[in-house]
């Protein structure tokens, strides 16, 4: 039997465009209408950037910055430490052999993925109030680094499964030590993997609002709370501009990362 | 003058599982050695014991007289050629034959000069340059080889490493490998499961089945003296033959074929009562009958440079024998009676 194009099965174009549509659509109108003129949020008044204007200069700019840089700092500082983490997970998982509990270790590295947010939050939030440290920025980064690491996990964890054993064997047979053979040989062929866990951790730490909402502490905001903040008064065409901003830095993130995840398949 | 190699009653146990049973062997000096038997023989184990990539459970290695067993892998003055070859996928060749001279301090100019002598060695001066990638697979084992000698190792370990090629390279790569051996005057351990690759290589060969070395000698010790049912079975083609042992002494014994022939044949085994025969099959030729074993030929099969003729014994028992396939040969039909002539050393007694 001739194998079909997936294009020639019937309905396939009414289906496709049936979920681009719930997809993308909401994204488009955003996009579109954070250019908008008018301060309606309906009604189009022309091409302008007023609203970018607005988010870096108009009356709560110096709120949205200070959560910016809040969420770029946690973010950078989170997925940097779970991805250092996840990777001795990973090593520890895959290359030290057999031992006792590694199915038990591999379901608690992997367990927040599928612990309900919510839950976590309100556990996060009680047992730093039980051990009695104030919620605030600190807090974020110690929740966000651990719910990163499942993240950071997966895309190295599946890397490094595909590498063979005797490359770092090889290593170590031509007079590398146990540290060279890891940073000269093992970390370059893992490096798309690690790259792939920090850009997921990255974006993950970015986004996140239920736990931070829950570990953050008065006064202390990341971009999605503040964005949460203003919107409870009432939307403006500014959180458009800002959703378009971080939409803009998450397409610059994948393509980093298609970009870097190619260079490193080519070759040195 | 010290071994090589030196290996004292070594046994390894993975778990509840028994790679090797006390085995012990020495490998001489410049001396081309290969690790023969089929898979799951504890050959690699024992190559990977030597390496240091497994740990000894019990008895020692030593290598030119010492104890390596508690040194690291990058601690032991051997190199390793894997099967898959292992070259670094993000180095070019020429960083690849030089990373055992980098990890030993070498500073980057003589690295350098070295790294280029062992590609003029394996004759890919040209590929300096490449990546591992862009190399075909005889290409990639000859880096592999230049890689794993650029450090001038005391003993070479080579893990199976033609098994990756096609029938004409790994014939090419024998000649190679062993001129290269004598080139450099290496000791090299060859583990492999091709008893072609080890007889034609191998200065002398250890068979092994089970985690027990069978027999230890040179190819055509190995060949033409076989100890035990297995070695004879496993090297080469034999036919097996229940006999009755009357008499044996001095590495010779008397015995009773099936059909109540007698013949008189070298003996591993030491004692009389039923033992195996081997009877190399192209070393019996047929005669008119009446003269030597009398059998009636049962079926020609045509190899090309071979003919293999089947037949059947007085007494019923079956045996191949191989003629050339030479111009003066008159080829038996089935049907035919024949009388079997077994050429000198074309028959053993095994001991077991």
């Amino acid at each position: 039997m001739a194998l079909r194009s997936v294009r020639h099965y019937p309905g396939f174009f009414s289906v496709a465009l049936i979920c681009l549509i719930i997809l993308y659509a909401p994204l488009v109108v955003v996009m579109i209408y954070s250019f908008n003129a008018s301060p309606s949020l309906t009604n189009w008044g022309g091409v302008s950037l007023r609203w970018y204007f607005d988010v870096f200069t108009g009356p709560e700019a110096p709120r949205f910055k200070a959560a910016a840089w809040n969420s770029l700092t946690i973010a950078i500082l989170a997925s940097t430490i779970a991805t250092g983490i996840a990777t001795a997970a990973a090593l520890a998982m895959l290359r030290s052999g057999k031992f006792k509990g590694r199915s038990l270790t591999f379901a608690l590295i992997n367990l927040p993925l599928m612990v309900p947010e919510i839950v976590i939050a309100v556990a996060t939030l009680i047992f730093f109030t039980m051990v009695g440290i104030t919620t605030g920025y600190l807090t974020i980064l110690i929740a966000h680094i651990t719910f990163c690491i499942p993240f950071a996990y997966l895309p190295i964890a599946a890397r490094l499964q595909g590498i063979d054993g005797s490359y770092e064997a090889a290593a170590r047979d031509l007079y590398a030590t146990r540290l060279q053979s890891f940073f000269l040989v093992l970390l370059p062929l893992l490096a798309p993997g690690v790259v792939s866990g920090f850009l997921l951790a990255f974006i993950i730490s970015l986004d996140d609002f239920i736990i931070t909402n829950f570990v953050k502490g008065a006064g202390m905001e990341t971009l999605p709370t503040a964005i949460f903040g203003s919107v409870k008064q009432g939307i403006k065409p500014n959180i458009m501009a800002i959703s378009t901003l971080m939409l803009a830095v998450s397409i610059l993130f994948v393509t980093l990362s298609y970009l870097i995840n190619r260079k490193g398949r080519k070759g040195p | 003058m010290t071994n090589a190699v030196e290996i004292r009653t070594v046994t390894k146990v993975f778990g509840t599982f028994t790679a090797l049973h006390g085995v012990s062997l020495s490998i001489q000096d410049n001396e081309f050695f290969t690790l023969l038997g089929p898979s799951g023989c504890g050959k690699t184990t024992l190559l990977r014991m030597m390496a240091g990539f497994e740990e000894v459970t019990q008895g020692e290695i030593l290598l030119f007289g010492q104890n390596i067993a508690a040194l690291e892998p990058n601690q032991r003055p051997v190199n390793t050629v894997f099967q898959q070859y292992a070259l670094f996928p993000h180095m070019s060749v020429i960083d690849n034959v030089a990373f055992g001279l980098k990890m030993k301090g070498w500073p980057l100019e003589k690295r350098r000069i070295r790294a280029g002598e062992m590609l003029e060695m394996v004759h890919l001066s040209d590929f300096a340059n490449r990546a591992p990638a862009q190399l075909s697979g005889g290409q990639q084992q000859r880096v592999a080889l230049a890689r794993a000698l650029a450090p001038q190792p005391k003993v070479l370990l080579l893990d199976e490493p033609l098994s990756a090629l096609d029938l004409k390279l790994r014939q090419a790569m024998r000649m190679e490998l062993k001129q290269l051996q004598s080139e450099t005057g290496i000791t090299f351990i060859f583990v492999t499961h091709d008893q072609e690759e080890a007889l034609t290589m191998s200065n002398r060969i250890a068979v092994m089945s089970a985690g027990h070395v069978q027999q230890i000698g040179t190819p055509r010790d190995i060949y033409e003296s076989p100890n035990n049912r297995f070695v004879a079975d496993f090297i080469g083609e034999t036919n097996l033959i229940e006999v009755e042992v009357e008499a044996v002494a001095d590495g010779q014994a008397q015995v009773v074929l099936p059909g109540g022939h007698r013949i008189t044949t070298s003996s591993a085994a030491r004692d009389k009562g039923r033992h195996h025969l081997s009877i190399r099959p192209e070393r019996v030729t047929l005669g008119s009958p009446g003269v030597g074993l009398q059998a009636v030929v049962e079926q020609v099969i045509y190899l090309g440079t071979d003919l293999q003729v089947l037949v059947r014994l007085e007494g019923g028992t079956a045996m191949q024998v191989r003629l050339q396939n030479a111009a003066r040969i008159t080829v038996p039909s089935p049907g035919d009676a024949v009388g079997l002539h077994l050429e000198e050393g074309a028959a053993r007694l095994l001991s077991d």
